[in-house]
Order: structure tokens, then C-alpha cells, then sequence
């Protein structure tokens, strides 16, 4: 007696695995969409903005003369800008998650900030910005200048750095702090010599990463108010400022006035993007030349 | 060796000690201070919630003896800067939801599949090509994404519709579906990877195709990390601010017609700021009630992702 219809099964099976093959190309493309998106946008970008770039370009000052215009000013807010944020989040963002993974008693109150943190990373940027016009603009008194934008990027990209080198930290093996432990150092001494050493590369890659994240923000800026004006080079830190991003903002919306803005806008774009992907090459250098795996 | 020396000796160790006990002293100052020190940077974290609450909260509450709280929920016409003006927030969050919905109509899908192929299909080697191309998708700054919008896929979709406003919700919906992709794909992609292997070998083992073991064994099992990945998704695409503001005008308009412009919570705190509203008005604190709608919406999906996550997840 024959249990199994080998006919009816194979021709079944012939149509399960068509349709096997059908929705793995279907998944393929879907796959493919999201790359090919990215390179019509970056084809897009290069063809429109890279034959306005050129030293003048990048040297020169604002203007409304669409042929005379160059983002020094914004590059130069931009430097400034990281001035502010890069020490204010490593200091926070590392001594935050060097408490929270070593000295923290683990309870209720880790967990709250735990949560907080977590919370945080998902506060839309523009209410950062609102958070920054009360607090720094207006409260604090610091006018729209740098400290004060620089000051509320931090904030929004805090979280990330503190994920990222509580991550780190956690990676490094216990056994290593606690041979510092064995040979006498304490507690500190293990966090200073030992686990901060050891987690240096992760924490790097992580703030290298959120530093990306904060030189393309624009939201939180529109709202402390950066001026549409031709303004100075900034010098410092208490110097109202322009960014890139702004300058794309503001060359985006007003090219449909004059259309060469569009193509300012594109090869803003483009200085930016080369920017974002040097510091991006950086952070996966140091993860992969100096992540040591324990 | 001469007493001398000795002497010299004995006291360079009398001096090694002090100096010794010096050090433990001043180590154990550190040791005691560190904490604290730490302490208080962590409570910066704790300090920002508490300032984005308080702030809002407070001007919110100055809107709301301005505006009744029923007519800001309630009405349908936003007309801030006219001489008799109206505070009604539905246009805005119409447009929010609106643009929120067009962005996940086609993140959802793509994003998923993206996960399924990245994760049961695709070979090591592939994977390896393909994730960090996405990454660079999501590591694209916003303001990129909105230039993109408004001078590309606009025209494009003009062509197609005709009838398309220069500002309109479609094309920002649209480009904001393609920047959450990446996060979409990732998070589900870690969700389907983290069920465990003898699962699928259990269901190819009966004979299904890997199709079948997809759809019937990974998704079932994932399922938690997967709506969890829409529901960020979506808290993403209403956090979204550059894409609307440059795509979709400023339009207050209340419909349901894509083709229009439309502004969202977060393009009206772009436009409203920019436009250097007087401190105390009306308008200024009209600000803080959009901004304190758009937290808790986000707020909600955020804590929604988490307790889903949490809830549903099968440990295996």
C-alpha cells in the first residue's frame, strides 16, 4: 500500500518552490530599493553641486549673488559648534556611563535613569531645540551663538554617547579589573588605568558617531533662530554662527526664488557629506584597528 | 659605608613611607569623591528630562489660560499670525499623522522584507556588503533627505500626478519612508536573527521552504521585535522635522488630499521659531502646547515600543 501520491507531491512542491524563488527576488529588490535610493540621491547631489565647488567655494563668505557665495562661515560655525559639543558629551556621556555600569548601587535608581536615558534617545530633536531656546537663548541669557547651540546638541546626542560606552565598558572582561583589584589598586585606579584604557576604542567610535549625528542636525538650530543673514565668521564661542545645514535649509526653501540656490544647496551638501563620511571612516578605523576582543 | 650613608638611607625610606601614606591619603580623597563627582554628571541625564518637562509644561499652561484646552483639541483652523486668531492643532496633527502613515506605508513593508532577505536569505557574504550601505542610509542627515524631496522626488512625482502641489505631504512622506527603512530593517533583522537556529531546522526538517519556515516559524517568533520596530518607526517619522518643513510648506490646510501641502507639529515649531514670535505672546506660547503634543505622542510610542518588547517577547 502506497502511503504517499509521489505525483501530487512533486507537482506540489514544484509550486512551493516557485513560489520560494518569487518572494526571494521580491525580498532582494525590496533590499535593493533602499540602495538604489541612495545613489540616485548621492548621483543626484554630485551632478547638481559639484561643479560649484571649487576654492572660491569653500573660502568664501556668504552672499545673495548665487556666483559669489562660499560656506567658510558655515564650515567655520560648524568647526566651532564641535568645539562646544565634543568635550561637553565626552566628559558627561563617559562619567555618566562609567556610574551607571560601575559605581551605580543597582536598584531602583539605576533603573530610573536607565529608563531616562532610553527615553531621552527618543525625544524628537526639535523639542531639544525649544528645550535650548528657554533654557540657553532665553533663560541663561547667551543669545543665539554658538555656546548655546553647541550646548543643546549635546544634550541631544548625549544619550548616544552614554549607550555607547556603557557598551564598552561592559565588554571589557571582569577579569581583567579584577586582577587591578588583585594587585592592590582601587577602585578608581581599576576605572583609570584598566577599564577606561581597555573601552577607549568603543567609546571613541560611539562619540565619533553621535558627532556625525550632531553636525547634520538642523531642527533644534531653526528654533534657537539662526539668523538668514549674512553674518561674520564666528571667532569664538559667544559668536552668533551659521551651519551647513542651515545653509542648505534656507538655500532649499528660497530656490524656488532663484534656482542657482538649488545647486549651492547641493554642493553644500556634498562638502557636508564628505565631512560626515571622513569622520565615519574614522570611527570604523579605530573599531576595527584598536577593538581588541578579549 | 659610612653612618652617614645610612642615615641618608633611613630617613629616603622614613621619606618613601610618608610619602606612601601621602598618596593612600589623597587616593582615598579621590576614591571618596569620585562617586559623587560621577553622580552628578549622571544626573545631567535626569536634569534634561527634567528640563524638557518643566518648560514645556509651564509655557503650555500659560497657552492654555490663553486658549481654552478644548478649543486647541478641537479645532479644525490654525491661523496663528491673523487678526482674530485661531488655535485649533488638528490641521497640524492631521498632518502629522498623515505624513506618518504615507512614511510607514512604505517603510513597513520595504523595511521588512529588507530584514527577511538580510537575515534567512541572504549569504554571509552579501550581508556583509548590504548592512553597512544601509547604515549609511540612516547616517544621511535629514536636511539632505528634505533638499531631496523638494527638488527631486516632487518633479518626478508631478510627472505622475499631475495635478501635485510644488509643497506638498506625499513626496516628504514618501523620502521620510526611505530614511526609516534602515532602522526598520535593523531592528527586525536583530529580532528574526536572535530566534534560534533549531527552529528553522526544525520546520525545513518537516519539508517547508524556506519561505514557509519564514512566514510560519521566524516572523511568529519575532513578532515582538518587529512591531516594536514599527511602533519606533512611527515615533520617528512623527519626531520628523527637516523633510515636512522644506517638502511640505506651511500650509495650515485641513483635508485628507496628499497632493496638498500640509504642516505638521514639528514644521509649525520651525516655522512659528523662525519667524522670531515675541516672548509672551500668544503665538510664542502656542510653541510649547504643539511641542508638549508632539512629546507626548512620541513619548507614548516610545513606551509602547519598550512594553511590547518586553511583554511579548518568547524567551527561548
Amino acid at each position: 500500500m502506497k502511503y504517499i501520491n509521489q505525483e501530487q507531491v512533486q507537482s506540489k512542491m514544484n509550486r512551493r518552490l516557485v513560489k520560494n524563488n518569487i518572494f526571494k527576488t521580491l525580498f532582494a529588490l525590496a533590499t535593493m530599493f533602499g540602495i538604489v535610493v541612495l545613489a540616485i540621491l548621492i548621483i543626484r547631489v554630485l551632478t547638481q553641486g559639484l561643479a560649484w565647488i571649487d576654492m572660491d567655494f569653500i573660502t568664501g563668505k556668504l552672499s545673495t549673488s548665487a556666483d559669489r557665495a562660499g560656506i567658510m562661515g558655515a564650515i567655520l560655525g560648524t568647526l566651532w559648534l564641535m568645539i562646544v559639543v565634543i568635550p561637553v558629551t565626552l566628559i558627561l556621556g563617559v562619567a555618566t556611563a562609567i556610574y551607571l555600569e560601575l559605581y551605580a548601587p543597582k536598584g531602583k535608581f539605576q533603573a530610573i535613569i536607565q529608563t531616562n536615558i532610553a527615553n531621552l534617545a527618543g525625544v524628537p530633536s526639535i523639542v531639544y531645540g525649544l528645550l535650548g531656546l528657554t533654557v540657553f537663548v532665553r533663560a541663561m541669557d547667551l543669545g543665539n551663538v554658538v555656546l548655546a547651540g553647541g550646548l543643546t546638541l549635546s544634550l541631544l546626542v548625549l544619550p548616544i554617547v552614554i549607550v555607547a560606552s556603557q557598551e564598552a565598558i561592559r565588554a571589557v572582561p571582569q577579569h581583567l579589573s579584577e586582577a587591578s583589584f588583585g594587585m592592590g589598586a582601587t577602585k578608581w585606579q581599576t576605572v583609570k588605568n584598566i577599564v577606561l584604557p581597555a573601552s577607549l576604542p568603543g567609546i571613541l567610535t560611539g562619540s565619533i558617531l553621535a558627532l556625525s549625528r550632531a553636525i547634520g542636525e538642523t531642527a533644534p538650530l531653526t528654533v534657537i533662530g539662526i539668523p538668514a543673514l549674512l553674518i561674520p565668521f564666528p571667532g569664538g564661542i559667544f559668536d552668533t554662527f551659521t551651519i551647513m545645514p542651515m545653509q542648505i535649509y534656507y538655500w532649499t526653501i528660497d530656490s524656488s526664488l532663484v534656482s542657482e540656490y538649488a545647486n549651492l544647496a547641493a554642493a553644500t551638501i556634498v562638502v557636508l557629506l564628505v565631512m560626515l563620511f571622513i569622520l565615519n571612516s574614522i570611527a570604523v578605523i579605530i573599531r576595527n584597528k584598536f577593538q581588541q576582543r578579549y | 659605608m659610612t653612618p652617614n650613608g645610612d642615615l641618608n638611607k633611613e630617613s629616603s625610606i622614613r621619606h618613601l613611607i610618608d610619602e606612601k601614606k601621602q598618596k593612600r591619603n589623597m587616593s582615598n580623597y579621590t576614591e571618596r569623591m569620585i562617586p559623587g563627582l560621577l553622580f552628578l554628571f549622571a544626573a545631567i541625564s535626569i536634569l534634561t528630562t527634567i528640563g524638557i518637562v518643566y518648560t514645556l509644561l509651564t509655557e503650555t499652561i500659560s497657552f492654555f489660560k490663553a486658549v481654552p484646552f478644548t478649543e486647541f483639541f478641537t479645532g479644525t483652523v490654525l491661523k496663528p499670525l491673523s487678526q482674530n486668531p485661531e488655535f485649533g492643532v488638528l490641521p497640524l496633527i492631521n498632518g502629522t499623522i498623515i505624513s506618518s502613515v504615507i512614511a510607514m506605508l512604505v517603510a513597513g513593508p520595504i523595511g521588512i522584507m529588507t530584514a527577511v532577505y538580510l537575515s534567512e536569505y541572504a549569504t554571509d557574504k552579501v550581508r556583509r556588503v548590504l548592512k553597512p550601505i544601509l547604515e549609511v542610509l540612516a547616517g544621511i542627515p535629514t536636511i539632505v533627505y528634505g533638499f531631496f524631496a523638494f527638488t527631486f522626488v516632487t518633479p518626478v512625482l508631478e510627472k505622475i500626478i499631475p495635478t501635485l502641489e510644488a509643497t506638498n505631504i506625499l513626496s516628504p512622506g514618501i523620502v521620510m519612508g526611505v530614511m526609516i527603512i534602515p532602522m526598520i530593517a535593523s531592528l527586525s533583522e536583530d529580532a528574526m536573527t536572535s530566534v534560534p537556529n533549531a527552529m528553522r531546522e526544525g520546520a525545513l526538517a518537516l519539508g517547508a521552504t524556506k519561505l514557509e519556515t519564514t512566514f510560519r516559524v521566524v516572523i511568529p517568533a519575532a513578532l515582538s521585535g518587529i512591531i516594536a520596530s514599527f511602533v519606533l518607526g512611527i515615533s520617528r517619522a512623527i519626531g520628523e522635522t527637516m523633510i515636512v518643513t522644506i517638502a511640505s510648506g506651511s500650509s495650515k490646510n485641513f483635508t485628507f488630499d496628499v497632493t496638498q501641502s500640509m504642516q505638521t507639529m514639528t514644521a509649525y515649531i520651525v516655522e512659528v521659531s523662525g519667524g522670531e514670535a515675541p516672548a509672551g505672546s500668544t503665538i510664542y506660547y502656542s510653541l510649547y502646547a504643539v511641542a508638549m503634543t508632539l512629546f507626548v505622542f512620541t513619548l507614548i510610542m516610545n513606551l509602547l515600543a519598550r512594553y511590547i518588547s518586553r511583554k511579548f517577547r518568547e524567551e527561548y
